[in-house]
Formats: structure tokens, sequence, C-alpha cells
């Protein structure tokens, strides 16, 4: 039920409704359906006087905003999550109830609601817009998108609308900042009016109400155990007052409202006639995917090179100022890589995240999810998923943090556990490196490069839609409801909001991820250095230190996958992050990083490499052995850090360390072991 | 089969052809689940037009009330309507 997720220790009724001092800003808080504009709205309030987090508990995303009155005095505005109804389904609509009722308790209830409508679609949105007007809170209704709206031939007569609700109504085209001058002097009014607009409650609905609301009073029409009470009472109550609703918006439209015919989706549909053909929308789908990893592969390369490029000039002149010994080791070896892991990361999050934004607010994603449903549907995932999961074969932060869309809980967490499966971008060094040594020739033939490459990430697809359908079965707390979905008109996209998004969520990269992964590089520095070791030669000293002495200890474990210690040491680096299976390999085997041909040396040096008995370390075997396990585990600190940070415990993020790292160990030993039992070396 | 027989056939929303347009009856469960379709303005009453299929079959995209709606075929197949 999406009413597990409701927590028991949340504070109940108006007890929190602490109203601030009159002294103190007023907050406003922004309410809309999504794909409304608000978020456009609010951008063009508050400009960059914007802070972003997260409302404690949970992963919505709170969005504050400052707007100057037109007296001068500062207004705080919070931008709310978009919403269609205050019966909430969603962690996200949940959100929204408890701060109109003033249930939360880190957020005053609002001073005022302002209600974006998208005025192209009045109806339906005017039905959230009446479930707020019925709060009694102060209310302003913004008519935004008024230039679609004309363009779809109607006209809103906004004072008649204003005249029906009882409450200021106000114009707007966000885009262009059409009637945001009218907009910020209603909201500067201390004499804002609470909407006389009613519906009607059926009179034993009414009555219910009343015996059942203890205390809580209208709010009992949105919370869980409350309702469940009236419908005990009254069975099918929640219908009668939906039609109420919609009875009263229609009397209301038909006065305000003149169209030359009920609106039309009409140049939607036209772009869909293409997009969502059934050739068509495959030959969009992928070229647009197609430009999306034309530019992770290619473009976001670029500043990864200069940043690498920094990071060797800083080490370099870091070493260059100070005197050999174990402080500058840290800062070279430990800090500054750990930085340059968090960093290295920006420039393909930063283009994902520009190109899911170009696509959120083109109308472009649903759409995506609208053509993918049926496939993901499959293992009881739906369209939504789509997105965050494609994003994964860039990078899985980028994905996980885009399940957030997902409105259904039960989806967003089978998304994110499954994610990591799909082999993103720092997997290819270690796979390149291996299967240089797995190939003969200096060079690896391209047709086999890429049948290997399509092969792995096939493998880890696989992995998706395997543990996507096992998790689907053992998951089965929540039932989730049919999904709907809106697919709103086609839109020029906000740059603005695309920009901002994209440096809000690379901050809460760098801040909250960056923080972990810079504390374990420094740990795993710690553990590849000490204790010392008497000899100058690198390779000894690997072996001797803490990280040696762990591959050493659990060589027992991976030797039935055909792994030595050496092995072990890369192995237990790589889980801060894959890429550095091959530095941490570079260390063992003694090859100089700085060397111009240090790949193809250390390449050699692996070919070459020998057990105790005279037999290669690095047979086919132990090679495919390999790879599969880097396709199947888990060996990104990020990661971990940001599934912690987006399913709210560490319970998940390590379940999921656990179950993808086991699996991987169980899928490299069946290679190793049934290729010898087949006779294979 | 008269006209008028045409006219006021019942049908299920999965069933209804490309481009045309029906009012919704009632849904075949009173089950809660339709609650979030019913707030979206899928109410007895309401006219429906069918738009298309996604490429794979399913779901489907509906306009209602001005607005497109994707719905899966079996949930549609829940909702019973008026052809016109």
């Amino acid at each position: 039920m999406s009413h597990a997720t409701e927590g028991g220790g949340k504070p109940r009724g108006g007890a929190t409704t602490q109203r601030l001092p009159a002294e103190t800003k007023r907050v406003f808080a922004l309410v809309g359906n999504p794909n409304s504009g608000k978020t456009t709205l609010f951008n063009a309030l508050t400009g960059l006087r914007q802070k972003v987090g997260n409302f404690p508990g949970v992963t919505v995303e709170r969005k504050e905003g400052t707007c100057i009155s037109q007296h001068g005095q500062e207004l705080s505005i919070i931008d709310l999550p978009g919403a269609y109804s205050l019966s909430a389904q969603s962690p996200d609509e949940e959100v929204l109830r408890d701060v109109l009722l003033g249930r939360r308790a880190e957020m005053p209830q609002p001073d005022v609601v302002v209600c974006v409508i998208d005025a192209s679609n009045p109806q339906r949105n005017l039905y959230l817009a009446s479930q707020v007007l019925e709060l009694g809170l102060p209310v302003i209704v913004v008519l935004n998108m008024t230039d679609v709206a004309e363009a779809r031939d109607m006209k809103i007569d906004a004072a008649a609308l204003s005249r029906a609700l009882g409450v200021p109504v106000v114009p707007t085209c966000a885009v262009t900042r059409r009637g945001l001058a009218e907009l910020r002097i209603a909201m500067s009014r201390s004499d804002l009016p609470v909407s006389h607009h009613k519906v009607d409650l059926p009179e034993d609905v009414a009555q219910l109400v009343e015996q059942y609301a203890g205390g809580v009073g209208h709010a009992a029409l949105y919370l869980p155990e409350e309702k469940d009470a009236i419908e005990r009472a009254a069975p099918g109550w929640e219908d009668r007052l939906i039609t109420a609703r919609y009875e009263a918006i229609h009397r209301i439209c038909e006065d305000a409202i003149q169209a030359q015919r009920l609106a039309r989706a009409g140049l939607a549909d036209r772009w869909d006639a293409f997009l969502l053909h059934p050739i068509g929308g495959w030959v969009g789908l992928f070229g647009i995917l197609g430009v999306v990893f034309a530019f992770i592969f290619s473009v976001a390369t670029v500043p990864m090179g200069w940043i690498e490029a920094a990071f060797a000039w800083a080490g370099g002149a870091v070493e260059a100022a100070m005197p050999e010994g174990d402080l500058r080791d840290l800062i070279t070896g430990g800090i500054l890589a750990g930085v340059e892991g968090v960093v290295i990361f920006l420039p393909q999050i930063l283009t994902m995240f520009f190109f899911l934004g170009l696509m959120e607010s083109t109308g472009y994603m649903s759409r995506v999810a609208f053509i993918m449903d049926r496939l993901m549907s499959k293992v009881g995932l739906s369209g939504k998923s789509t997105v965050p999961l494609l994003s994964s074969y860039a990078c899985a932060i980028p994905g996980v943090m885009a399940a957030r869309t997902i409105g259904d809980p039960k989806g967003r967490l089978i998304t994110i556990l499954v994610a990591p499966f799909t082999s993103c971008t720092a997997r290819l060094p270690v796979y390149f490196l291996i299967l240089g040594v797995l190939v003969p020739g200096d060079e690896v033939p391209l047709p086999t490069k890429v049948l290997a490459l399509v092969g792995l990430y096939a493998l880890g697809t696989f992995g998706v839609f395997v543990f996507a359908a096992l998790f689907n079965k053992l998951l089965k707390r929540q039932k989730s409801a049919p999904p709907i979905m809106e697919l709103p008109g086609y839109k020029a996209p906000s740059w603005k909001a695309i920009l901002i998004q994209m440096w809000d969520r690379a901050k809460q990269f760098l801040v909250r991820a960056g923080t972990v992964i810079l504390g374990m590089s420094i740990i795993l520095w710690a553990l590849q250095t000490y204790p010392k070791s008497d000899s100058d030669d690198p390779a000894v000293q690997a072996e001797q230190s803490f990280a040696g002495q762990l591959g050493h200890a659990i060589e027992p474990v991976i030797e039935p996958l055909g792994y030595d210690w050496k092995m072990g040491v890369g192995l237990v680096a790589s889980f801060a992050a894959r890429e550095v299976f091959a530095s941490s390999m570079a260390i063992a085997y003694g090859v100089d990083e700085e060397d111009e041909d240090a790949e193809a040396k250390l390449r050699d040096k692996l070919r070459a490499a020998e057990r105790d008995d005279g037999s290669p370390v690095f047979t086919t075997l132990t090679c495919l052995s390999l790879l599969v396990f880097f396709v199947f585990a888990l060996q990104c600190l990020s990661t971990v850090a940001v599934v912690r940070r987006e399913t709210g415990s560490w319970r998940w993020a390590l379940f999921q360390l656990a179950y993808m790292t086991g699996f991987a160990y169980l899928a490299a030993l069946a290679v190793y072991q049934g290729g010898r039992a087949l006779g294979y070396t | 089969m008269n006209a008028c027989a045409i006219d006021t056939e019942v049908a299920n929303l999965a069933e209804l052809r490309k481009g045309e347009t029906a009012v919704i009856l009632r849904f075949a469960s009173d089950d809660s689940a339709f609650l979030r379709f019913r707030e979206m303005g899928l109410l007895p009453g309401t006219e429906v037009t069918f738009v298309r299929r996604a490429p794979l079959g399913d779901p489907m995209k509906f306009e209602v009330r001005g607005a497109l709606l994707s719905i899966r075929k079996a949930d549609a197949a829940q909702i019973e309507v008026e052809r016109r």
C-alpha cells in the first residue's frame, strides 16, 4: 500500500502550524500540476536567489527562493513538488500535502498559496486548485502558459474566474515574463482573501468528516487513516467528492472560458505522429540516445583530459615544492587523487544532466517512458525507469539520481538497485586492459573490440532485467496503482531551468558523494602506504602494505576465480572506483605510470606474469572471469554514497553492494570453474 | 444492425479504434486503484478519444479534457465506454 510509506512519527494535526511573527518573511508556497510551468515561474520570480536541499527523511527536493515585493520586502517562496492531487500517491505528493496542511515540523504552514494552472488545460489543473482553495488558506491563482492557450484559440476571462473563485487570478506567461509584475503586486497585498469556493460535500460525508476528523478538520479528506475510517462508514465517498469537484469546475469553466472547441492537444499530437510512430519513434529515440552518448564519449572526455592534466600538474607542483615524505605522499596519493576521483566524474554527470534536463523541459522524456513502457512492464517496472537506466550506461550516479522522477516507490527502489549493472564508462579502461592482455598482438583489432564490448554490455543489461524481475517478485509489500501518465505538450526548452538543475545536481554530488569518496581515497592510500617496507621497490612495498596483506588474505577466496594476490590488491583498490584497478595493477607489477607507453608495458608484464609453478597468471579463463566480475560487481564508492543518499539509509546501499558483488563472485566462479571442468585452461 | 445500435454500442476503452471518441460509463471495478484516473478527470460522462498506441502496441494514448494521457491496455480494458 502506498500508505505504508506514511511515517508514524510525523506530527499530526495542526500542532505544528506555527505562524511566524509578522515581521519575519511571509512564506509563499508554489503549487501546481507537473508541467504547469511552475518551476519556470519560480526561476523567473527568484532569479538565482534560491537554495536547493532535501526534505528530511525523504528524497524530495526542497527549493526555496527569495523575491522582493512591491514594497521592497523580502518574500520567501517554496517551490513544492508538482502534483495532481492532495490525495497523495507518491512521496512528492505526500510532501506537498503535509506542507499545505502544516504537518511538517521543519517548515511552517505557508502564509499564502500560489496555485499555478496551465491555462491551456484548465479543467484538470483546476482540480488540484479546488482542493487547495478548500483548505481555507489565502490563495493567488496564476493562469500560466497563456500563450499556449491563445494558440489553441482559448479565451479565459481572468476576472470572471476571479469572481467565481473569490481569489485574485493573474494571467502570466513565465517564459516571456509576461504578467510577472502583476503577480508580484498581488503577492505584495497584505489583505489576500481566502476563497469562498466550496465544494458541497455530500451530506453524509460532511458529517463523517466532522466525526472522524478528530481535530484535523478538512485535512481528514487526505490523511490515510481518517480516509479509511470515512470509507468504512460511507463507501465510495471519494468518488462522489471527485465528481462534485469536477461538476463545480465545469460550471466555472462554462462562465469563464470561451474556447472555439474544447482545447485539443493538436500540435503536440502532430509531433507525436512522428516521435511515437511505430518506426519513426525508434528512429527518434535511438537518434537522440546516439547524440547523448556521442557527447558523453567524445565531448565530455575533453574536459576530463583537462582535469587529469590539472591534477597531474598540481601533483607535480606539490612534489617540487615539498620534501619527500609521508605528508607529501598523502597530499598527492591520497587527497589529490581523491579529489580528482570525484571531479573527474563531473563532465559526464553534467553532460548527462544537460540532456536529461533538455528531454524533461521539452516534453520528450515522457515520450521515452511511453515508448519503453511495455518492455519495462515485463519486469514489473514502468516506462519511467527507462531514462534512469539509460543514463547509467554513462555513469550510475546521474542514473540513480534521475530515478527520483519515478513516482512509484517500489519501482524506484528496484531501478536504483539494478542500475549499476549497466556498463558505465568507468568500466571501459578495465575492459580495455584485460582485452589487451587476452587478445594477442599489440593492438586489439577493432571488430574484436566492438564484439567484446557488445557482449559485455549485453551481459550487464541481462543483469538489469533478471534482477529487476527477481526484486519485483520479492518486494511485494506495496501494491502499486495502475499507472496513468500525462504526455505534456512539446515546449521550447527553458535553458535557465536546465542550467540551474545541472548546477544543483553537480553540487549535491560534490558535497554528498564527494566527501565519502575523498575519505575512502585517503584510507586506501594509507592501506597501500603502511606499514612501510625497507625497500625502495614499489612492487615490494605493494606486497608488504596492508593492501598487499589484504590481497594475500583474500587469496584463498579469490583463488577459485583464477586470481592471485596481486589481482586481489587490484580488486580491493577498485572497490573505491573501478578505474583504479589499472593503476594499482601497475604498482603491483612495478610499472611506472609516468612512462610514455605505460599501458603497453603493463599489458606485456601481465601477459608475462607467471605463477609459482611457471604457468601464466592471466590465462584466457582468468581474463574472462575477471571481465565477468567487473561487469557485475558494484565497485564504485560514489554509487554506494549516492544510493545511500537517495534511498535515505545505508540499508539498501549495503544490500546492493553485497548482492551485486556476491553475484559477481558466483558468476566469475562459474566461468572459471566451468571452463576448467570443460577442459580449458 | 440499425444505426441506433451502433450509436450506443457499449465497449471498453481498449477496444476503441484509432481516432474514435467514446463516453465513459463506469469502471469495471470500483477498486480505489483507479482513484487517480478519476482525479485526472476520467469520470462517467467524460469524452475520451483514442489517439494512438505506443510503437510496441501498449500503452495507449488518449485525449481527455484536452490533455494527452498514457494508459496501459489492461487498465483501459477496465473502463466501460459508450461509443459515439
